[in-house]
């Protein structure tokens, strides 16, 4: 742990030179520069060095750097072409979505100061060299793949605007499906894969509001059930609940539905058979597979539950193909036991030790909480017990009224709190001191990712000069890249904004309207300026350290 | 395996008797199609490929030979009981309890219902519920039954249903016979479910869902013979009783003895899942809870569940009286689009077929014969200037020329003589009616039958 921290902040200035430049705001990247004129040597050295390690590990390094570096460059032409179309390019094609000309109003407008400056910023003496031995690496290797990616590849950058600057490839090779759902083609690989797995494809509801017609909206009263068999043997039934209960709203928040994944993969472990023929490190893998894809569509994947199939993956394909399978099967229940232990309960007993003792509670505060996070509210019930006196405000918002379970809870435990509604988030700022929230991934470039509102909070708090915390275990860490709450979110069901109040429901026939669509968003994402600290189970970190945290858990495994 | 499911097919029909003197329950014709194909079927459609079929000696024979029921691609596990043993349904889940490997989806072979059982069984998996159940409002029966004499009356004891606000929970099971002095609904269940619906309108629809465990609860206490008249109001119960709840109390060494002496009662509680902690660890973590405005967590910590899902539309309707036999063969072949005249069956160009009549296999249709809205069974025949309006003719009937049959049900194997005039009748098996009969609104049975009572 000691060892992770203090290469993880040596990294961190090194880093924050180098990636800053591509991601984070202008200004700071000229701070760094000034920085960075002096320790120049070294820091070649070191990246040379860097270098022939990666050289060594040949194929499977250059493989992850290859790809990583590639969505790095993909979701940089889509982030920076978007707020360079209007500007430099008519709209080409009439089909042209209205996501990206919104998008310029939303992203923050540092990205095209930091772009135009990013290229041009850096001591061309020194980095040309590796920027040219890159490029050619990339250019060699898409070549290769130009063939095989040719159409989708056309298909995606056709529906998105070309990227202007030639050097920074265009080619963006493979949008995650789900937020391609406006793609009929993509729509038809997805029918046919489904097929392919016996799972049912789950129909879109309702009237889009057209800037997140690239998502999926689902209905809950129509589930995925509706066209299964009821014994299900296609899926395993703990898959089949699970699902059901995502899709009820039943497991909710980020660590409930890791938890509740894991549980229900134990019982798929444990009633497996290896087939005859088959080695169960491949074969298990393959049966998860399908399990995966209904529960994407009863519910999009969090990245907390996305890393931890990740783990599980690599857990099941790492069985020596000599080891029993009453052997494999338990040592696979044993990891999923520890990984839930060390990244979920322990972490979570870490981050509020790390609080509670870096005095980040402290006697006299008043704490504003937003919506129900588990991890909070574990926080400050355990300072509540460590007889630390402070206050809570809860701030709630529709349609899922989540603070009440908040509120309940930190009641029940004693604390004395306030209950709000977002909209009166401004009048009660004046009385907080600090604002914990909690997150539903950590987005590699530093944004939050969180509840939707979340970003309002943490605005209204800088204007106001409340320092902003945000608590978030490690393996909610996603290499993921967003700078907008647009491109990637999760629509829940229009339905739920219908209110009956006086026996009259306003909105009841709301479909019949054509011009009016019920938008009911998920997420949103937070930029790092807003956030003053990260209370990880790694110690306190600043927003702009998790792609050097992500960096260094990708190398120790 | 999800589910097992079970048809009880034992029942006797006691409502109805003078319809299964002869014919057991659960091989009535409706619509000329055995009564027990038809929750069959609804288990087929929705994917079963197992059944159990608990019955008696008498109706696996005649199981044996029918055509619709080797139809039937579900392989059927036909466990037989004695017919005149007194044996409750409960009983009869005791009995097949080595069979039993997971959860059961018990079903009543009088059951026809177009109902999507995914929602019961949705109800089931996603709240981890110990039963699930179908209940469908009821509607008045609008047939004139025969042999009933003056006004209908509401003879039928009524069944008081709590549900809470948002219509699933099921909070209070009740028929009006066991409330002596009128309904007292307990306050600890008010004060955790302010709001409750009491519905009196209601008709179960005999299918529920149970967890194995208890099944393991019914082989432990053999007092419970019934399902419906016990079992299930004795899970409502239990729902909010005492002992259940305070399980989370480990430390309290009084309730540990307490637990230890309520044993066999709290059998159905040992939920089996191997990983409750982390089960209970999701539930906290999770930020959802089933009520809002008190400070008890998600189904008030509470082990035991019991949901309901009431249907409002749609046909589920329970044959165990004349009236229901008589409205659902009008109804019952709404259900399926299958041609309404056997290919086999032999009718004559001259005879006046209304739309929503059913001709069965091999029949006997002469000429001049005016046949509306009514069901002719198998291997029938109709002979000339014969009226038929509004009847169900069972199997292997004989009706001669120039009779006038309205409103009635001719059982099987039965003959009537040329010219009688039937309205509203009941004619029991075998029987015969004199030629020139006028009977009106009577039940005409052997004297055997009489005898039986």
């Amino acid at each position: 742990m000691l060892d992770l921290l203090t290469l993880a902040s040596r990294a961190c200035k090194r880093y924050s030179c180098r990636r800053h430049g591509e991601y984070g705001p202008g200004r700071k990247d000229e701070i760094e520069r000034a920085k960075s004129e002096g320790k120049d040597l070294t820091k070649e050295e070191k990246q040379r060095l860097r270098k022939e390690k990666k050289q060594q590990k040949k194929s499977k390094e250059k493989k992850d750097d290859k790809a990583s570096q590639e969505n790095e460059k993909e979701k940089k032409p889509v982030t920076s072409a978007a707020p360079a179309a209007p500007a430099s390019q008519p709209p080409t094609k009439p089909t042209m979505q209205k996501a990206p000309s919104a998008v310029p109003a939303t992203a923050p407008v540092s990205v095209p100061a930091s772009e135009a400056s990013g290229p041009a910023d850096k001591p061309a003496k020194t980095k040309a060299e590796l920027k040219a031995e890159r490029r050619a690496r990339q250019e060699a290797e898409r070549a290769s793949k130009q063939s095989k990616k040719g159409e989708t590849g056309q298909q995606a950058t056709t529906s998105k605007p070309k990227a202007p600057p030639s050097d920074l490839q265009p080619v963006v090779k493979r949008l995650p499906e789900h937020i391609q759902v406006d793609n009929p083609d993509v729509l038809k690989k997805l029918a046919k894969k489904l097929e392919r797995q016996q799972i049912p494809l789950r129909l879109d509801y309702g009237y889009k509001v057209s800037l997140f017609s690239h998502l999926h909206q689902y209905s809950r009263k129509a589930p995925l059930t509706q066209q299964l068999s009821i014994p299900s043997t296609v899926i395993h039934p703990a898959i089949v609940r699970l699902g059901l209960q995502y899709s009820h709203g039943i497991v909710a928040g980020s660590n409930a539905r890791s938890v509740a994944l894991l549980h229900a993969f134990k019982q798929v472990i444990r009633d497996y058979t290896t087939p005859p023929n088959e080695e169960l490190s491949r074969d298990l893998v393959n049966k998860l597979k399908p399990y995966i894809s209904f529960l994407n569509q009863c519910r999009p994947l969090s990245a907390s539950m996305g890393n931890a199939i990740k783990y599980i993956k690599k857990e099941i394909s790492n069985i020596p193909s000599n080891c029993k399978e009453e052997e494999a099967k338990s040592k696979l229940l044993n990891d999923i036991e520890s990984y839930i232990n060390e990244k979920i309960i322990l972490a979570g007993v870490a981050i509020a030790k790390c609080a509670i003792e870096k005095q980040k509670i402290s006697d006299g505060d008043v704490i504003l909480v937003y919506g129900c996070s588990s991890l909070v509210n574990h926080i400050l019930c355990e300072a509540f017990e460590k007889s630390r006196k402070f206050r809570v405000i809860v701030v709630d918002s529709r349609p899922r009224l989540e603070g009440k379970e908040a509120l309940r809870r930190l009641v029940q435990k004693g604390i004395s709190c306030t209950y709000v509604l977002i909209s009166a988030v401004s009048y009660i700022l004046p009385e907080v001191s600090k604002v914990f929230l909690g997150a539903h991934a950590l987005l590699a470039n530093g944004y939050v990712m969180s509840r939707v509102g979340t970003s309002q909070i943490a605005l209204v708090a800088k204007a106001f000069n409340v320092p902003v915390l945000v608590c978030c275990e490690t393996y909610k860490f996603c290499d993921r890249v967003q700078t907008d709450s647009f491109v990637s979110n999760e629509l829940d069901d229009p339905d739920d904004l219908i209110v009956t109040r006086k026996g009259t429901t306003p909105l009841e026939g709301w479909q019949n309207e054509s011009s009016l669509g019920l938008l009911n968003l998920v997420y949103d994402v937070t930029p790092p300026d807003f956030v003053d600290l990260v209370i990880t189970e790694l110690g306190m970190i600043p927003c702009t350290s998790v792609p050097v945290v992500l960096r260094v858990k990708n190398v120790d495994q | 395996m999800e589910l097992q499911a079970v048809l009880m097919a034992a029942g006797g029909g006691s409502r109805m008797t003078d319809l299964t003197y002869n014919t057991p329950k659960a091989m009535l014709p409706v619509g000329n199609k055995p009564l027990m194909w038809y929750p069959l079927n609804l288990l087929e459609k929705v994917g079963f490929e197992e059944v159990i079929v608990i019955t008696t000696k008498e109706v696996q024979k005649m199981m044996s030979t029918d055509l619709k029921i080797k139809d039937v691609k579900m392989k059927l596990d036909v466990v037989s009981i004695q017919e005149d043993g007194d044996m409750g349904t409960a009983d009869a889940l005791r009995h097949i309890q080595p069979k039993i490997k997971t959860d059961i989806l018990v079903l009543s072979c009088d059951l026809i219902t177009d109902a999507a059982l995914h929602e019961v069984v949705d109800l089931f998996r996603a709240h981890n519920a110990t039963m699930a159940m179908l209940m469908s409002k009821a509607h008045e029966f609008t047939e004139t039954v025969p042999g009933q004499k003056g006004k209908k009356k509401t003879a039928e004891q009524r069944d008081f249903v709590g549900v809470d606000q948002s219509g699933k929970r099921l909070l209070f099971m009740a028929n009006e016979a066991d409330l002596e002095d009128g309904l007292s609904i307990r306050k600890s269940i008010m004060r955790k479910h302010p709001r409750m619906l009491i519905k009196t309108g209601l008709v179960d629809a005999h299918l529920y869902c149970l967890k194995k465990a208890v099944v393991d609860f019914l082989t432990e206490n053999k007092s419970i013979s019934s399902i419906r008249g016990e079992l299930v109001p004795y899970l409502v119960r239990k729902q909010f009783s005492k002992t259940v709840n305070s399980q989370k109390l480990k430390d309290d060494i009084d309730d540990q003895t307490q637990e230890k002496n309520d044993g066999p009662a709290n059998h159905e509680l040992l939920i089996s899942s191997r990983d409750e902690p982390l089960l209970q660890l999701a539930q906290e973590r999770s930020c959802w809870n089933d009520h809002r405005g008190d400070m008890s967590e998600a189904y008030h910590g509470g082990k035991l569940r019991c949901y309901v899902h009431i249907m409002d539309q749609g046909l589920c309707c329970r044959v165990n009286t004349l009236a229901a036999y008589i409205e659902v063969n009008r109804l019952a072949p709404k259900l399926f689009e299958e041609p309404s005249v056997h290919p086999s069956a032999d009718i004559s160009e001259r005879c006046q077929m209304g739309s929503d009549s059913i001709i069965g296999a091999l029949c006997h249709i002469a000429d001049k014969t005016s046949i509306k809205r009514s069901t002719i069974g198998n291997n029938t025949t109709v002979k000339e200037k014969v009226k038929v309006t509004n009847s169900i003719i069972m199997h292997g009937v004989t009706i001669e020329e120039g009779c006038n049959i309205q409103g009635s049900v001719i059982c099987s194997n039965a003959v009537i003589g040329r010219g009688a005039d039937l309205k509203y009748c009941l004619v029991g098996n075998g029987q015969h009616i004199e030629p020139e009969a006028e009977r009106t609104n009577e039940i005409i049975v052997g004297t055997d039958q009489l005898m039986e009572i």
